[in-house]
């Protein structure tokens, strides 16, 4: 048995290193929308101290309105754009009618605002677009769907076009909202009131104009993840239980680490999928994905409460 | 009231006309009074102090002044106008910079992000121009770059212009404070305990900063202190409070003369 979990699965990878190549990749592809979901989530805990569970729904109703809007007659990326225009509303919205009245009040009074939210997604979603299961628009979008075959050591790595275009895709947005942060004044803006509302408040920050573009961006963010997702596994509302994976990724990469959230997500996405393919499927008859992520981050947390990267969790001082 | 006109200073320097004018303002906290039916006014060019025991209300009276606390009873007129109510970022926005008396930085971010979160009220290009980084928020970016160096360097705090403010002393951080509100430049300026906590030296070389700022740039300064002999160098004219109330306001050596003002001193030291 111990021969079976500390020896075997190495020997494989070794023996095997395209495959392993391919078991990575395909963890890559998971974790970069784990991360980018948990991105979303630290941007609004950041400057908002919300805890936003509403974020895995907004990915579904994203990908909902740019499926539906695309049937209704829209042209794929007129869909897109219509979808974003949605989003910015939804994030007024939002400001408007949650956050503004509520603001000040105890922080578990925003979370349970926040489930209001999700609830009311969930049956805008339904009435309108209806519960049942759709397709992205992939190739509508100029997705290719192809795959790209390498040969690595003489073996054999299958990318699948449309998960490269995913992590590409995803990169470029986490490049460019890194930058759009920390060189552009509305970045600055963000991430100080982030630091401290007081001081934000001095400067001329208007807390609600950053509330919208935060939820604007984490709308986008959304959408992308998505796209990316549905491409993979269609569009419903199952969809989001991936944002539950962000869960295990926020309570590795802290809540307030844009870092945290990047790396966070990239390792449980590699490292599930490693755990599932090396130990899970050949020793606990798989299905390990469901769960692992959530083992890995309790255990990381008994080590270190603070998180891998040590950023204060939660409670402001 | 006729005090709209300017008037010269014993060190013979020429003072404007009222900027901010408080009238009659109260402020109660459920069953606290901080501040209780106090008017002042403060003349464009000048230095004015708040003084008082702890707890006198002087940092309600700059709260107010800021848009942070809205006061119960009173006006706030500035520039020749009431203000209407108005919220912080917004008094930020009409030229009133401030610092607090318990530094309020962002402890994450570098000196210089920091001091340049203070052009944030100077700039204009729009959020999509700044997503893509176009030329109008590319050349504002740069305008800008340029004004803040130029206050690093009149603060004397280019050697730490890229630490994270977390890790700076706390007479370091008091300095960028004071450089992030004179980033934004500020009509009035508004500087809560700004040498609180400091050493002597610490305390000269703030001193100097405030009188140059005045000086050079002709920036109005409203600062509360406990120090007084500080207040009495620096100050053209000072308000007295205690228990909420204006003692005393006039000119240092009037002021230090006021038997109301000496009582209140004797009575708490
Ligand atoms: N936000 C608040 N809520 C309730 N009471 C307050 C608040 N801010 C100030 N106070 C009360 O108002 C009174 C005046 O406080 P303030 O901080 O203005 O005094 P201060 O003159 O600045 O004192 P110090 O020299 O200690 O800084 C105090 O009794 C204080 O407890
Ligand atoms: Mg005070």
């Amino acid at each position: 048995m111990l021969h079976k979990i500390f020896i075997d699965p190495f020997v494989e990878m070794y023996m095997l290193p395209d495959f392993l190549l391919q078991v990575l990749w395909e963890g890559l592809v998971s974790g970069i929308l784990y991360a980018l979901i948990a991105l979303g989530f630290v941007l609004i805990f950041r400057s908002s101290r919300i805890f936003n569970f509403a974020q895995g729904i907004m990915v579904v109703f994203s990908a909902l309105t740019l499926v539906g809007l695309h049937a209704m007659g829209l042209p794929a990326w007129v869909s897109v754009g219509a979808t974003l225009v949605v989003m910015y509303i939804l994030a007024m919205t939002i400001e408007r009618v949650v956050l503004r009245p509520l603001v000040g009040q105890p922080d578990i009074i925003l979370f349970m605002a926040t489930i209001g939210v999700t609830l009311f997604l969930i049956g805008l979603g339904e009435i309108i677009f209806g519960g049942e299961n759709k397709v992205m628009i992939t190739s509508e979008l100029g997705i290719p769907t192809g795959a790209f075959e390498l040969f690595p050591w003489g073996g054999f790595l299958i990318l699948e076009q449309k998960d490269v275009t995913a992590v590409v895709v995803a990169g470029l947005l986490v490049a460019g909202l890194i930058a759009f942060l920390n060189y552009t004044r509305m970045g600055r803006a963000i991430r100080a009131l982030g630091d401290d509302h007081q001081a934000a408040l001095s400067v001329g920050i208007s807390l609600q104009t950053i509330w919208v573009l935060v939820w604007f961006i984490a709308g986008i963010i959304a959408l992308v993840t998505g796209i990316a997702w549905g491409a993979r596994a269609g569009v419903s509302f199952a969809l989001e239980v991936i944002a539950y994976k962000a869960l295990p990724v926020l309570m590795l990469g802290g809540l307030e680490s844009i870092t945290g959230a990047i790396i966070g997500g990239l390792m449980i996405g590699m490292l599930e999928k490693l755990f599932e393919i090396y130990w899970g499927q050949p020793l606990l008859g798989g299905n390990t994905e469901t769960w692992f992520a959530f083992m890995l981050a309790l255990i990381v947390l008994l080590f270190r409460p603070q998180g891998l990267f040590g950023e204060k969790i939660i409670e402001r001082v | 009231m006729t005090q709209n006109q300017g008037y010269t200073t014993a060190d013979g320097r020429q003072i404007g006309g009222t900027v901010m004018e408080m009238k009659n303002i109260t402020l109660k906290f459920g069953g606290v009074t901080a501040i209780s039916d106090i008017s002042f006014d403060i003349h464009e060019g000048e230095i004015r102090a708040i003084i008082g025991p702890n707890g006198a209300g002087k940092s309600s009276m700059l709260n107010v002044i800021s848009g942070f606390y809205t006061p119960t009873e009173g006006e706030v007129w500035y520039q020749g106008a009431k203000r209407p109510l108005m919220r912080p970022y917004e008094v930020a926005r009409q030229g009133v910079a401030r610092t607090f008396q318990n530094i309020a930085l962002f402890e994450g971010m570098s000196v210089l992000d920091n001091i340049m979160t203070g052009r944030l009220t100077k700039m204009n290009a729009s959020i999509l121009s700044q997503a893509i980084w176009l030329g109008r928020a590319r050349a504002e970016e740069m305008a800008n770059r340029e004004k803040v160096e130029r206050v690093i360097d009149f603060l004397e705090i280019q050697s730490i212009r890229k630490t994270p403010v977390g890790r700076l002393p706390y007479g370091l951080k008091k300095r960028v404070e004071l450089a992030r509100a004179l980033a934004a430049e500020p009509s009035i300026l508004l500087l809560d305990e700004p040498m609180a906590g400091m050493n002597v030296e610490e305390k000269e070389d703030m001193s100097r900063f405030i009188l140059d700022v005045n000086d050079e740039f002709g920036t109005t300064i409203c600062l509360i202190e406990h120090d007084m002999g500080v207040v009495m160098d620096l100050s053209d004219r000072v308000v007295v409070m205690d228990y909420g109330k204006k003692i005393g306001d006039g000119t240092p050596t009037e002021v230090r003369n006021n038997q109301a003002v000496i009582d209140a001193y004797l009575g708490v030291a």
